[in-house]
């Protein structure tokens, strides 16, 4: 049992389990999946479902975090890589009145990815070449990036009539979800890579301390720089994502906060953010704590609006729990003369 | 010249020269009225940016203060709204955001954690109580807040400042003497400069970084005020972004990211310059509001590689 709480997932785990409890006791029928309109039906995939584009990002976000960087400017890239792909699919008809691709879907979705891994290579210059402070290098593109956006589509919001736009968000593929088969591809992937090969020693590594990294043969910069522009990637995918559940791309609100859920999400997987100790497996789990919550209060009837407060009373209890300072004050309080024995 | 004043020349220079590029292309551009409606438009940006001056100048952030300029306007329209007097509904929410930001500072001195991070998560707590009272927009009748919000203050030429203005003018020139006239000031210098050292000289360290975070929560909440004289309502989501904006016209502003540099008399010149962007494209017309955005990303990222500059430049001389 000890061995048991002192896993790195344990807390993750235990949090996410007991959100669906208080779910299943107010709503016998919230766990039940059943199988409707040739797919998986319920609210369990519903969370999985919008959970997806969170758990992509934060999947990025996890990396950029795990070597001591910082990427706020998921959002905006979110809102660029939408507009990008809104606005080569187009909102326009065919002559027999079906809605027709402005360009082929493939190149719409490709340039949308490309402009988000142009946007994370701008960050990681920043950070690398530069030598900004992350925060402060991808502030530049959260202001300027949502500018960017709304340039693009010219202020509108454009709405995409093209069906096979909508797989991406809405689609299933075997009965689950298109968007929950790309989170899962990229997070197993990403965890081959980190768990079979040196990368993951070497990101740990660089987070522990970046210049011991450095000294000891590790590629810091070109890690690094790679670790940013996969962010970049990892958010356009997002944006795609999104944008294709709504059938549209909105400059002004798309992606909006999405930098500080992502945060979130790899905070309570148990990925420090003091950097190098990081858990890809946690985030995911981060990200479905995020979701249910959202579903949680929604359920429960209460306003919407009361989660960001939850959101912020979680937060100061992760953190809190993170500090070396507090656990040491926890211990004196509940054990006193504990350090005296 | 003083090598940290040459960040503050150039964006005083950037200034005038933003301010002649637009009298000479726009008529009526050169009016007394012109600037001072800078001043008038973005007093509570100015408010709150000299209260990120400080916090940036001893190392810090605090993304916590445009939800806490709308958690005031909500906390004000609602007071007001239950009959409270005006006067007493100003010191409560000036009251308010100084406890809210000492608490932010107080975690963040006594655990060691992150001001990102902590400040992060009282912007979402700021936002949510925002909520809390209200998802409408609460319009103000107080007779009080109605006139000090038309209350024109001239000063010769036919031009004239709001109120929110001069309490903007008043919290620089104090700011200025706070930073550079007191105990207080050299400490939070001292702090951004190597916690450290200033630790070694027996500095207050830990006094002196909750009282900076108390003293950007209480600036957040009299912008709030002064937003609410602006706006004459209450509303969730006012503000939204602003402390990016803050932050921008810190480092306009020639204050170093780092801690320990800077001035608050730039901010006032970055505050100015992200007003003189916004006039100029009114004046122009044709430019749409997401220039801006543009704009000032592309001054954060020029300033932000000037700092890089002026950084690589001490080192290899010491």
């Amino acid at each position: 049992m000890r061995r048991l709480a002192q896993h790195a997932l344990f807390w993750p785990s235990a949090t996410l389990a007991l959100l669906l409890l208080v779910n299943a006791a107010f709503n016998p029928s919230f766990l039940a999946i059943s199988w409707r309109d040739g797919h998986l039906y319920g609210n369990l995939i519903d969370i999985l479902n919008r959970a997806a584009p969170l758990m992509i990002v934060s999947l990025g976000m996890t990396l950029v975090i795990a070597i001591r960087g910082l990427d706020i400017s998921v959002g905006a890239v979110v809102a660029i890589a939408a507009a990008v792909a809104a606005l080569l699919v187009g909102g326009g008809f065919s002559a027999d009145g079906t809605a027709a691709s402005e360009y082929p879907l493939w190149f719409a979705l490709g340039a949308a990815l490309l402009a988000a891994t142009v946007c994370g290579l701008w960050n990681g210059v920043l950070v690398v070449k530069a030598g900004m402070q992350p925060i402060v290098a991808t502030l530049i593109l959260m202001v300027a990036g949502r500018g960017v956006a709304q340039l693009l589509t010219g202020g509108q919001i454009i709405t995409v009539y093209y069906p096979p736009y909508y797989v991406l968000g809405s689609g299933f593929l075997l009965g689950v979800p298109v968007a929950l088969w790309i989170a899962v591809l990229l997070w197993a992937v990403l965890q081959w890579l980190a768990t079979r090969t040196a990368l993951g020693l070497f990101i740990r590594a660089i987070g522990g301390n970046p210049d011991a990294a450095r000294v000891a043969g590790v590629r810091a910069a070109d890690i690094a720089l790679c670790v940013y522009t996969f962010c970049g990637l990892a958010a356009g995918l997002a944006g795609l994502i999104i944008s294709s559940n709504v059938k549209s791309a909105d400059a002004n609100s798309a992606g909006q906060l999405l930098e500080l859920d992502a945060i979130l999400a790899v905070t309570l997987g148990g990925t420090a953010l003091t950097g190098g100790r990081f858990s890809l497996a946690g985030t995911v789990l981060g990200a479905l704590i995020i979701q249910t919550l959202t579903a949680t209060i929604y359920s429960l009837g209460v306003p919407p609006e009361v989660n960001l407060v939850v959101k912020a009373a979680l937060v100061f209890a992760v953190m809190l729990l993170q500090s070396a300072e507090f656990r040491a004050l926890l211990k004196r309080t509940l054990r006193p003369g504990a350090g005296a024995a | 010249m003083r090598r940290p004043l040459l960040p503050l020349a150039i964006t005083v220079a950037l200034f005038v020269a933003m301010a002649i590029f637009g009298g000479v292309r726009y008529q009526g551009f050169l009016s007394l009225q012109v600037f001072l409606n800078l001043l008038i438009d973005n007093a509570f940006l100015c408010v709150v940016a000299v209260g990120m001056t400080f916090v940036i100048l001893s190392g810090g952030i605090d993304l916590s203060v445009g939800a806490v300029i709308a958690l005031t306007t909500m906390i004000s329209a609602a007071l007001l709204h239950a009959g409270w007097n005006a006067w007493a509904v100003m010191a409560t929410v000036l009251a308010i955001g100084a406890a809210f930001g000492a608490v932010q500072g107080f975690l963040i001195q006594r655990f060691g954690l992150a001001p990102f991070i902590v400040t992060l998560a009282g912007m979402f707590l700021a936002r949510g109580c925002c909520y809390l009272i209200s998802t409408e927009s609460i319009p103000i009748s107080d007779a009080t807040y109605t006139a000090i919000a038309q209350a024109r203050i001239p000063v010769g030429f036919d031009a004239s400042l709001t109120v929110g203005a001069v309490i903007a003018l008043a919290v620089v020139l104090g700011g200025m003497r706070i930073a550079h006239a007191t105990e207080f000031g050299r400490t939070v210098y001292a702090i951004g400069g190597g916690e450290s050292a200033a630790r070694l000289m027996g500095l207050p360290v830990a006094a002196t970084r909750i009282r900076v975070y108390l003293l950007s929560g209480c600036m957040a909440a009299l912008a709030g005020v002064v937003m609410t004289f602006y706006m004459l309502s209450g509303y969730s989501l006012h503000a939204v972004g602003l402390e990016l904006d803050a932050i921008a016209a810190v480092v306009i502003g020639g204050t170093l990211l780092a801690g320990g540099v800077g001035y608050v008399a730039g901010t006032l010149f970055g505050v100015l310059i992200l007003g003189i962007i916004q006039t100029l494209i009114a004046f122009d017309g044709t430019l749409s509001s997401w220039w801006t955005r543009i704009v000032v990303g592309v001054l954060l990222l020029l300033f932000c590689l000037l700092q890089r500059l002026f950084e690589a430049r001490t080192r290899s001389k010491a």
